[in-house]
């Protein structure tokens, strides 16, 4: 031992030991950090979620943006246009209290010779029909905000039955696993193998006819039958592709440490369920509810062209588009600006849908 | 192999029967029945009618009568017209196919090709059009493109003829049809095809001096075509649902505009047949894919 290192001392390794030689080393080689040296080792930047990190990837897409924000600006006509709009989806436009006979099928911005002679008379402006009226007197612009809110509305509506039932039953089942999965999922396999839209027009025709009496001063009522008859199709058929996907999502993550060692301390099955594996599920869920909303508008929009959706006086996009087919000839507008708002829809809801898929699913990235 | 096709054959018998249930079933619990329409009729009259057609029995006796006559190839008669549905049925399905048929090959071609072109020419210009065209193709309901074709090309500039069955004019229709699809096609084969393109084997063809086109065509290409094969089964079953209204919208008598006709009339005998005539039509279309799928990738085990 040498002299300046007299009260340190440090074990000689032992022979072909492959640890440092601490031996080499005095006091003066191990100082302790200064506060300053300390702080260095801090972590700069503020920890991020895999929520916000998504969402960040989110806003770097130009497409998914705009997506956004025409579906925004397209909610916020469908609440406020009712609300200005002096005229209903479902009465024929009178003129001071009296039946006005030349009010039908005036273009876009047209006033009739009566609303003119009106206006002229009393000096009061009236609203003006902004994509003119259809054959019975109504205003067009008002009918498609309507169509617009009936559509998007049963498109977020079956998205989230779906989400609801898809979720519980492959959870269920794939948690579970044994003889229960393979019961779950041979029905899931039946119902995936039906022609879905030989059952939809069937199944929709049928509860349309049975539901009326059933619902019959219920609240809905107001909602009309066609509109719950399409619900419940959706509900019975659409849930199974979400409850495979969720089931195969379950099977990986459920082999993971975190699920074992939450096992091990006892937390119940629900919980695991409920705090481990769904948050782990949620990209996944997110991004095939988004895809499912567009899905569900094509749907209502087909059986409503064919006359099988919601019932008149009440309308949808699919079903203003098929009325707009006898007179397309004469007035190309009132097919057209259905048809325009349902692609732009779907369009917008699409590319969301990518873009939640680009922005939240880890494998991609 | 034998094991799996009889088990998928299997299946695939179950699920028709299903179907037959269901549908059977189904259409019992509509209120009403096919004479109660049009003119008022006597009891007497109403009485021997539903007597004639078995009406008259249990519901589940009917079912079963129904599909024991069905098993013999008697798909009985439409309660409307009183005319055998089957050479109804078999005269509108010739239309219906060619239609399909047509739709399916267009999209087939194009989707292949397009997004192989896609997937070479990876986020340049040629792959961002055909992008921005597959994501609006797969925006556009096949009933607003076809109602704006025929809009356009039929009633305003004029170029084709509206539909006549003696004289019938493929073109629209087959357009509308086939845009779904081959929008699908042409993500699909992009995708598998730039997987494919980063697989080892393409490489090792490249580094050992395979020509580029002999590296897409026969290495990349055939690979990235498995995905689309799976997709051909359910195509089918979408050409044919689809169908409903663009045959509507052309005034084609095919197989979807007499699913939707029956079901308005309430026409039992011919919803059920029309049913089950599409149901096993799409079944064995799944089976065959399922099979196909299998017998081309050797990748996949039997289980």
């Amino acid at each position: 031992m040498e002299a300046n290192k007299e009260d340190f001392k440090y074990k000689k390794r032992a022979f072909l030991s492959a640890q440092i030689d601490l031996s080499k080393f005095n006091k003066n080689d191990f100082e302790k950090a200064t506060e300053e040296e300390k702080k260095q080792q801090d972590v700069m930047g503020e920890s991020r979620t895999f929520f916000q990190d998504g969402m960040r990837r989110l806003r770097k897409n130009p497409l998914a943006m705009m997506s956004i924000f025409i579906l925004l600006a397209i909610v916020v006509i469908i609440i406020v246009a009712p609300m200005i709009c002096p005229y209903s989806y479902d009465t024929i436009i009178r003129v001071d209290g009296k039946r006005d006979r030349g009010v039908v099928n005036l273009g876009m911005m047209q006033y009739s010779d009566m609303e003119i002679e009106y206006m002229e008379r009393t000096g009061e402006k009236l609203f003006p029909h902004i994509f003119g009226t259809d054959s019975l007197g109504r205003d067009y612009f008002i009918r498609c905000i309507y169509g617009t809110r009936v559509s998007l509305s049963v498109g977020v509506v079956a998205a989230i039955m779906v989400l609801i039932i898809g979720v519980i039953y492959g959870s269920i089942s794939g948690y579970f696993g044994g003889k229960a999965d393979m019961i779950m999922m041979r029905i899931v396999d039946v119902i995936y193998s039906l022609p879905d839209m030989l059952l939809i027009i069937l199944l929709a025709v049928v509860l349309n006819e049975n539901l009326g009496p059933l619902i019959q001063g219920t609240v809905f009522e107001s909602l009309g039958s066609n509109m719950i008859a399409m619900f419940i199709v959706f509900a019975l058929l659409y849930w199974v592709g979400m409850a495979r996907l969720i089931r195969g999502q379950i099977l990986q993550i459920k082999k993971a440490e975190f699920v074992l060692a939450a096992r091990t301390i006892g937390t119940p099955n629900g919980r695991i369920l409920r705090k481990h594996i769904i948050p782990n599920c949620l990209s996944v869920i997110i991004i095939t509810t988004a895809l499912q909303v567009p899905s569900a508008i094509f749907t209502e929009s087909y059986l409503s062209f064919l006359g099988l959706g919601v019932s008149a006086p009440m309308t949808s996009l699919g079903s203003l588009a098929n009325a707009a087919r006898d007179s397309m000839q004469s007035y190309p507008h009132r097919l057209i600006i259905p048809a325009v708002i349902i692609v732009l829809i779907v369009l917008a809801l699409n590319l969301l849908g990518d873009g939640l898929r680009d922005a939240f699913d880890s494998k991609l990235n | 192999m034998a094991k799996y096709i009889v088990k998928r054959v299997i299946f695939a018998i179950i699920t028709i029967l299903i179907i037959s249930l269901i549908t059977f079933f189904v259409m019992n619990l509509v209120p009403g029945g096919p004479f109660n329409g049009e003119k008022a009729k006597s009891e007497a009259v109403l009485q021997e009618l539903n007597a004639r057609y078995n009406l008259d029995k249990p519901v589940v006796q009917q079912y079963f009568m129904y599909m024991g006559k069905l098993i013999q190839g008697d798909w009985g008669v439409s309660l409307k017209t009183g005319r055998e549905i089957w050479p109804d049925i078999s005269a509108r399905f010739v239309v219906s196919a060619k239609l399909g048929g047509a739709a399916i090959l267009l999209a087939l071609g194009f989707g292949i090709l397009l997004g192989s072109i896609a997937a070479l020419n990876r986020n340049k210009w040629p792959d961002r059009v055909i992008v921005f065209f597959t994501t609006l193709g797969t925006s556009v309901p096949s009933f607003i493109l076809a109602t704006i074709l025929l809009l356009v090309f039929c009633l305003i500039l004029r170029w084709l003829p509206v539909w006549n069955p003696d004289n019938p004019n493929y073109v629209l229709p087959v357009i509308a049809l086939s845009v779904y699809p081959m929008a699908y096609i042409t993500r699909l084969t992009k995708t598998s095809m730039l997987d494919a393109l980063s697989q080892d084997y393409v490489r090792t063809a490249r580094a050992k001096g395979v020509p580029q086109g002999k590296v897409i065509f026969v290495h990349a290409l055939r690979n990235a075509l498995i995905p689309v094969v799976t997709y051909l089964g359910p195509e089918v079953a979408y050409i044919i649902t689809g169908s409903m209204v663009v045959e509507n919208i052309f005034t084609i008598g095919g197989l979807g505009g007499a699913f939707v006709s029956s079901i308005i009339n309430r026409d039992y005998t011919m919803i059920m047949a029309v049913t089950m005539f599409l149901a096993i039509l799409m079944v064995f279309a799944n089976l065959l894919t399922d099979i196909a799928y299998k017998a081309i990738d050797p990748r996949i085990t039997f289980e």
